[in-house]
């Protein structure tokens, strides 16, 4: 870094002073009036446009649209509900379907020993990849955006446990994992007093935890890097001429810019998870110290158990949480994304006149 | 573009035209499809063939049942489609399989877990075909029988539980088979001093220590006591459970360490690699595990006396076998097909494919068995009580979502027994109340 940057990065609050040519930096943190008249005139425009529409559109349009709302509606809005139904009920998956109000709320939250640590296991999941696995993903996006060598190798290295199947990932635990056989614990030399990594309920979370970030990471890096592919270089310039170091000209300009994929990255964060499910089954069915809310659902529900009602309530208490993140979530960054969205639209008009800098 | 501006509308409202058919077609089909479940069968009874449903997916077992079913068509002229479906997809989806169209024979297993289905009226009583069979002893006729006192089940092979060893080991050190639980424990204790461990045991997938659990329980409380403990009717905080329990707490020393996370694959590799000195194992188990060449130095014994008014009168031995599911279609020929495979023709024909089982019906020829089969014969045959397994013996959802996580608790924390049995109790009245 230059001797520049670095004084100037002393007083970073100073640096986008200098009025509209500025660049991007002011624009994000300027809200921006500007853009709100021409709206009702572009919705009036919009109106009559509508009414030209013929019947044989509205008949098109009525099913192209009908037919993936019944979808919808058939197939995820209609099984959720009677879930949520089913789990006011007792039912076996053959006889005939007893009432019991409360009761299996009541049972899972007070007579099922693995429902508690599931619901922590899950946060801590929640956690670990929130904190780690997405920022880890995150900075090797960047890294590799810079273009560095063997970038292409190392892309594919980081991606290639996305598309590994669970079946794979379970038998990769086996080996590495494996007390006696396994490799983590000749690697550590721990052949006489081995560590116990699937076994042992305080660590095997951890472990199973490596595994899910190690594929999480490659996730967020892919969706990171495209997105940082259509970051406009010239932004980096202008914040880099303005004088923001590089930390600075990342953190409040390029990572902002990015909002739309780190909406996209929180969602997939959130919704992994909270289904968190295929590693921990094939590790060893979500048991002894892997209990998960989505292993305890398939537990009841799938297979010759069969406690349909308690499954399913175990299903909705899942729902519940779920929505609840994302909604809480989105509700979040798309109030601050108005924002943030209109302030951006506003750079791109300034792009051109930075020609004339001093 | 090079369009104008009406082309480009006409040839958009073609393509949404196209595409509400593409969709359509592609849809609607599948919907059709979905409405009506199960497989489709091509005109069954027209040609006189038998579906069977078979969960026998491994390699082994499977290439066995062809050749029973070759058998049955060279002996009475009618064909046989086997449906193999893998074991445990066969398992998770029974319940929808005999709701839907199952076929018209399918294989499952003995006791509580074919009672149960009976109970649900999903299976026909073959009470009739039972009057004309020989050569099933009355143990193997009351794993057969449902709770409303008809018999529902063809039994064809069971493989019994043991204590699994290594004869040249034992010659090594000199020990000497343990008939009582005092023995055992004194024989761990000297194989731990030799720097061996003395029972390998590995429970990743929750059912292995069952086998543990249910000899534990039937030598120190007899068979009943374990019958109706399965059936729900005693209570898991019974000062006999607890004395189970403590009973294994005093054997957990012995046990290998880190069960929880080890196969029993692995478990039945360090009883190959004379790493370990016993195991409890069925039967077709540790054998996969060893070089074909050490399958000969693997021999077993039954479970020590526990109580002497119990001595060693049960054994472990699950039992497979065949049904009649009441919505299945041909009748007359899934009977036929059922009275073939009660005869001992056809159990032999499985075994000399299978040789890890053994058959049922005394009648079957034992001579070309291997010393282990015979061994096994002999001691389910000396056997007055037989049971199936802890999770054949209890209500599925019971065995699997109870005592699963709670042996594994056990594994790992062996001192909290009061806290234990009082878990399992609560749930097992919340589950067990919900009858129907």
């Amino acid at each position: 870094m230059s001797d520049t940057t670095r004084r100037t990065a002393a007083d970073p609050a100073a640096t986008p002073q200098p009025g509209p040519a500025a660049g991007p930096a002011a624009a994000v943190a300027d809200p921006a009036p500007a853009v709100l008249p021409d709206r009702p005139a572009r919705t009036a425009r919009r109106r009559p446009r509508l009414r030209r529409l013929s019947r044989r559109d509205l008949l098109v349009l009525g099913l192209l649209l009908g037919i993936p709302v019944l979808l919808d509606l058939a197939l995820v809005w209609g099984p959720a509900l009677a879930s949520v139904g089913l789990s006011f009920t007792s039912w076996d998956g053959i006889g005939a379907i007893h009432g019991v109000g409360g009761r299996n709320y009541v049972d899972v939250t007070t007579n099922y020993p693995p429902f508690w640590p599931a619901v922590r296991h899950n946060l801590v999941w929640l956690g670990f990849l929130a904190l780690v696995a997405t920022p880890l993903g995150l900075f090797f996006a960047v890294l590799l955006d810079r273009g560095i060598r063997f970038s292409r190798f190392y892309q594919s290295a980081l991606y290639l446990p996305v598309v590994l199947s669970l079946a794979v990932i379970g038998f990769i635990a086996q080996l590495i994992f494996s007390r006696d056989q396994g490799a983590l614990n000749s690697l550590l030399g721990r052949t006489q007093d081995p560590v116990d990594w699937i076994g042992d309920p305080s660590i095997n979370l951890w472990a199973v935890l490596l595994l899910a970030g190690w594929r999480h990471t490659g996730y967020v890096m892919i969706l990171y890097l495209a997105g940082l592919k259509s970051v406009d270089p010239s932004l980096k310039e202008a914040a880099a001429i303005d004088g923001a170091n590089e930390a600075q000209a990342f953190f409040r300009v390029v990572l902002p810019t990015l909002r739309p994929v780190n909406i996209i990255v929180g969602v997939i964060t959130v919704i992994e998870a909270l289904r968190a499910f295929d590693i921990v089954y094939a590790v060893n069915h979500g048991r002894n110290g892997l209990e998960l809310l989505s292993v305890l659902v398939t537990d009841n529900i799938i297979g010759e158990a069969s406690r349909i009602g308690f499954g399913s309530a175990v299903a909705v208490l899942l729902l519940v949480v779920s929505i609840g993140c994302i909604i809480g979530y989105l509700a979040q960054e798309l109030r601050e994304d108005r924002y943030g969205t209109r302030a951006r639209r506003r750079t791109r008009p300034r792009k051109a006149p930075r020609g004339d800098r001093p | 573009m090079a369009h104008s501006f009406t082309d480009s509308i006409v040839s958009r409202r073609r393509l949404l035209r196209g595409a509400v058919a593409g969709a359509g077609a592609v849809a609607l089909p599948s919907l059709l499809a979905a409405c009506s479940s199960g497989p489709k069968r091509s005109g069954d009874s027209a040609n006189g063939t038998v579906t069977l449903g078979s969960n026998a997916s491994d390699p082994v077992p499977r290439k066995a049942y062809t050749d029973v079913i070759a058998g049955y068509h060279s002996s009475s002229g009618r064909t046989v489609d086997v449906r193999t479906t893998d074991h445990n997809t066969f398992q998770e989806n029974i319940n929808r399989y005999l709701q839907s169209r199952p076929d018209d024979v399918f294989m499952w297993f003995a006791g509580y877990r074919m009672q149960f289905f009976a109970a649900k009226g999903l299976l026909d009583d073959i009470n009739d075909l039972w009057q004309g069979f020989t050569g099933f002893s009355q143990a193997l006729k009351d794993q057969s029988t449902g709770q409303d006192g008809k018999q529902y089940f063809v039994p064809f092979y069971y493989y019994p539980w043991a204590v699994f060893y290594r004869k040249s080991v034992f010659q090594q050190h000199g020990y000497q088979i343990p008939k009582t639980l005092d023995e055992y424990t004194a024989l761990a204790k000297q194989m731990q001093k030799d720097g061996l461990v003395p029972i390998a045991l590995g429970d990743k997938d929750g059912w292995p220590a069952m086998g543990t659990f249910d000899y534990l329980n039937m030598r120190a409380n007899g068979y009943e006591f374990h019958k109706s403990l399965m059936a729900g009717k005693e209570a898991w905080t019974d000062p006999k459970v607890k004395h189970v329990f403590d009973l294994w707490r005093g054997l957990m020393p012995y046990h290998d360490k880190g069960a929880n996370g080890r196969t029993w694959q692995e478990a039945a590799q360090t009883l190959a690699q004379k790493k370990s000195g016993m195991a409890v194992f069925g039967l077709p188990h540790p054998g996969q595990q060893f070089a074909e060449a050490d399958r000969g130095d693997l021999d077993f014994f039954a479970f020590p006396e526990i109580d002497p008014q119990w001595g060693q009168d049960s054994v472990e031995a699950p039992i497979d076998g065949f049904l009649l599911p009441r919505r299945g279609g041909d009748k007359d020929g899934a009977r036929q097909l059922l009275k073939y495979l009660a005869t001992p023709a056809a159990e032999e024909a499985y075994i000399a494919g299978d040789p890890n089982n053994i058959a049922v019906n005394s009648a079957a020829d034992t001579s070309k068995y291997g010393p282990l089969q015979q061994k096994a014969v002999q001691l389910v045959s000396s056997a007055k009580h037989v049971s199936q397994f802890l999770d054949r013996d209890t209500r599925p959802d019971f065995a699997s979502t109870v005592m699963i996580p709670a042996i594994q608790q056990f594994i790992n924390n062996p001192k909290d027994v009061d806290g234990l049995v009082n878990d399992i109790e609560r749930q097992k009245k919340s589950i067990f109340a919900t009858e129907g």
